[in-house]
């Protein structure tokens, strides 16, 4: 049921469109991490992407989870029908992708709005900044009061996308320009309480990714248990920042608590299309991917930076940025980065064992989920402490 | 020296030259207007090469003008020149006889130079009909090149034939490849390595490999050269750019670094359970050995610059 595009014209088999292979899996299952098998298709949460027509929502789902190059979107067709994509094989984010063809017309009665709207966790709304916007509002203000009625704990996120093309005053003002008028829409109707996000993203640049990064965060539940352990981990290991990613799409599903600084991102990013791809020519596994339990990457630059890659799961690895001293001793990172490790693993346990009771937490784990803190009293006295080393 | 040299306008030489020199893309060139007088730019090459790139807008006007004043100036002490060919071009008698004038002229200025020929742009030609084109081509440039003995290439950015004309032109270049390769044979057999390659460190063309077994994909090099040079690209937009690397899953670990002043080298090996130190070790020591190598040939060169 995919999208038929025609293949870009271009001899060179380095920018083939689809070359990366849709799983990075390993080979056999991982014990405690097999999630998918229990949860049929529609029973897992979901994220919408809708939007008017040629707003640019196929391009996204092809950038970010399959690989493309923002070029070759130019060769996509449009979407004829509800295009579902189950990405829980290759991807961390287990969620799927609708893309609505912009034709959709909700007013058919046909249309079943309880299905589709019920178990959805996020519902993005694009709309191209490049174009006149008022159809896009009015859209969208049908869209979200809809889907609010049937289900009200839906996150809103709204992209204003192709914004590539405008200067930064115009960004700006068209993002004021479209909450203003969003949200009086939203008064006129009584719908206050529904609260939209804003994001003005590109497939040009790392914008998409990022704004679909803080979209995955917050239907991640244990979100601020991972921002816990990234904490402790660096502070105790002499990092300055980490990111987890996912390493198919590059988005991050967790950080430690400093400020994220757009530069060190994208230059994570950057790292992980190295080392895929590196990794592709020398390094493939029977299934042509090339993502395994042992991937690793260190990238020394002359400004003292070191930009350090672990796996984590099958489909997360860690990237941390240090100073070139840190990695010195990088005995001791490795040791906490191992107990980091166990631990994002019990956490997805948790996770798994939860979703397989139906959604109640299993009894005899409530005091290690109740509180992250007590989740870490016992891993943080085994973590090696960085300072407490020094000579 | 290296002297790049009239082709037609809009044969695609700064392209290429972008492409190779400067760290476009393929897709960014799409954006370079046509070189409007001579553009010419030195590139540190090998250390102590310097590459003179002449690209000359190949209009009319300035064909003739290379001819007459400009002509001792520019095809005095050439090593080698570069002539570039549009495939698609309508004009085949008069690229022919701007060619001949070259030649001319490098036979009267520098005798010795070796002439290369790309014929480029191939991707616009059908697939079916391409190796007869080129045949040729190659065929007619090969008869008036004589005395002189020119070396064809057929070439488009959109794939690796372009890398690889390049590679193998700047091969001929280095002044003691044959002993570069064996050392660099010696040092992968001494290291257990699957694969070692030398890079040009501005560039990043393979200048040498050696390699013990077959390896799956025969675009490789281009391949690398480009996932470097992206990274490079993506450094230097903080300002800094990258030093060593190393990357590595169950199957193989790769070892990125800098190797003499000239050169970067990568090192493949498949039993990856050889620690890293081990490797990085052998490397730094080889280094050392390699750096001698070059430092031998140093004063040859200079002596060559100083002649000019």
């Amino acid at each position: 049921m995919s999208i038929q595009y025609g293949e870009p014209d271009m001899a060179g088999s380095y920018g083939v469109v689809d070359s990366f292979p849709k799983d990075f899996g390993y080979g056999g299952d991982e014990a405690g991490i097999d999630d998918d098998s229990s949860a049929s298709a529609d029973t897992q949460p979901r994220i919408l992407l809708m939007g008017l027509r040629r707003s640019g929502k196929s391009s996204i789902q092809k950038v970010v989870f399959h690989k493309m190059s923002p070029n070759e979107t130019l060769f996509l067709e449009s979407t004829n029908k509800i295009h579902k994509d189950d990405l829980s094989g290759s991807s961390f984010v287990n969620f799927q992708i609708w893309d609505f063809p912009g034709q959709v017309d909700f007013f058919d009665p046909t249309f079943d709005d309880e299905m589709i709207f019920t178990g959805t966790g996020a519902l993005i709304f694009v709309i191209d900044a490049q174009d006149d916007y008022v159809e896009a509002l009015g859209r969208l203000h049908g869209t979200v009061s809809r889907a609010y009625r049937v289900n009200p704990h839906i996150n809103f996120e709204v992209f204003i996308h192709k914004v590539d093309g405008l200067s930064d005053d115009h960004k700006i003002e068209t993002q004021r320009d479209v909450y203003q008028r969003a949200n009086d829409d939203l008064a006129d109707v009584g719908l206050e309480k529904l609260h939209l996000s804003f994001y003005l993203t590109s497939i040009y640049d790392h914008s998409i990714f990022e704004a679909f990064s803080k979209v995955v965060q917050k239907l991640l539940p244990q979100l601020p248990t991972l921002e816990n352990l990234l904490n402790i981990f660096i502070s105790h290991s002499g990092i300055e920042k980490a990111f987890l990613f996912d390493m198919v799409s590059k988005i991050y599903i967790a950080t430690d608590s400093s400020a994220v600084d757009m530069q060190s991102y994208e230059l994570c990013c950057d790292m992980i299309d190295v080392v895929i791809d590196i990794s592709c020519i020398y390094g493939p596994i029977e299934d042509g991917g090339a993502y395994d339990k042992e991937s690793l990457a260190i990238i020394k630059l002359n400004n003292t930076t070191v930009l350090y890659l672990k796996e984590v799961t099958r489909f997360l690895a860690v990237v941390c940025v240090l100073r070139e001293e840190s990695f010195e001793r990088k005995g001791l990172i490795d040791y906490n980065f191992h107990c980091f490790r166990k631990a994002v693993h019990e956490v997805f346990e948790v996770g798994c064992r939860t979703q397989r009771n139906g959604g109640r937490p299993d009894d005899s784990l409530t005091s290690s989920t109740s509180t992250s803190s007590s989740t870490h009293a016992p891993n943080h006295r085994n973590y090696a402490s960085h300072n407490g080393s020094m000579m | 020296l290296c002297r790049c040299t009239p082709g037609d306008g809009g044969s695609g030489k700064t392209s290429m030259r972008s492409i190779i020199f400067a760290n476009y893309i393929a897709r960014d060139t799409r954006r370079l207007g046509a070189t409007i007088d001579v553009e010419h730019s030195h590139v540190r090459f090998l250390g102590n090469l310097v590459l003179n790139l002449w690209d000359c807008g190949g209009q009319d006007t300035f064909m003739e003008n290379y001819f007459t004043s400009q002509r001792d100036n520019i095809f005095r002490n050439v090593e080698v020149l570069i002539y570039v060919f549009d495939v698609e071009s309508r004009e085949l008698e008069k690229d022919m006889h701007y060619y001949q004038s070259c030649l001319e002229a490098i036979l009267q200025n520098s005798p010795d130079a070796k002439v290369f020929c790309l014929v480029h742009k191939m991707d616009l030609v059908q697939e079916d009909q391409r190796d007869l084109i080129f045949n040729e081509r190659q065929e007619d440039l090969r008869r008036l090149s004589r005395p002189l003995s020119c070396t064809c290439f057929r070439t488009s950015i959109w794939d690796e034939t372009l890398y690889k004309a390049w590679s193998s032109i700047v091969y001929q270049l280095i002044p003691n490849v044959q002993q570069l390769e064996t050392n660099l044979r010696n040092f992968a057999q001494i290291i257990e390595a699957d694969e070692v390659l030398l890079f040009e460190r501005a560039t990043f063309l393979v200048i040498s490999h050696y390699q013990c077994k077959e390896q799956r994909d025969a675009h490789r090099f281009e391949k690398i050269s480009n996932i470097i040079k992206q990274f490079k690209l993506s450094c230097s937009k903080l300002a800094a750019s990258f030093q060593s690397m190393e990357v590595r899953n169950s199957n193989f670990a790769a070892f990125i670094d800098v190797f003499t002043s000239n050169t970067y080298v990568m090192v493949i090996m498949s039993d990856p359970s050889i620690p890293s130190a081990a490797t990085l070790i052998n490397i730094r020591n080889a280094r050392k050995h390699f750096e001698k190598l070059e430092r031998v040939d140093g004063p040859k060169h200079s002596l060559h610059m100083r002649m000019r």
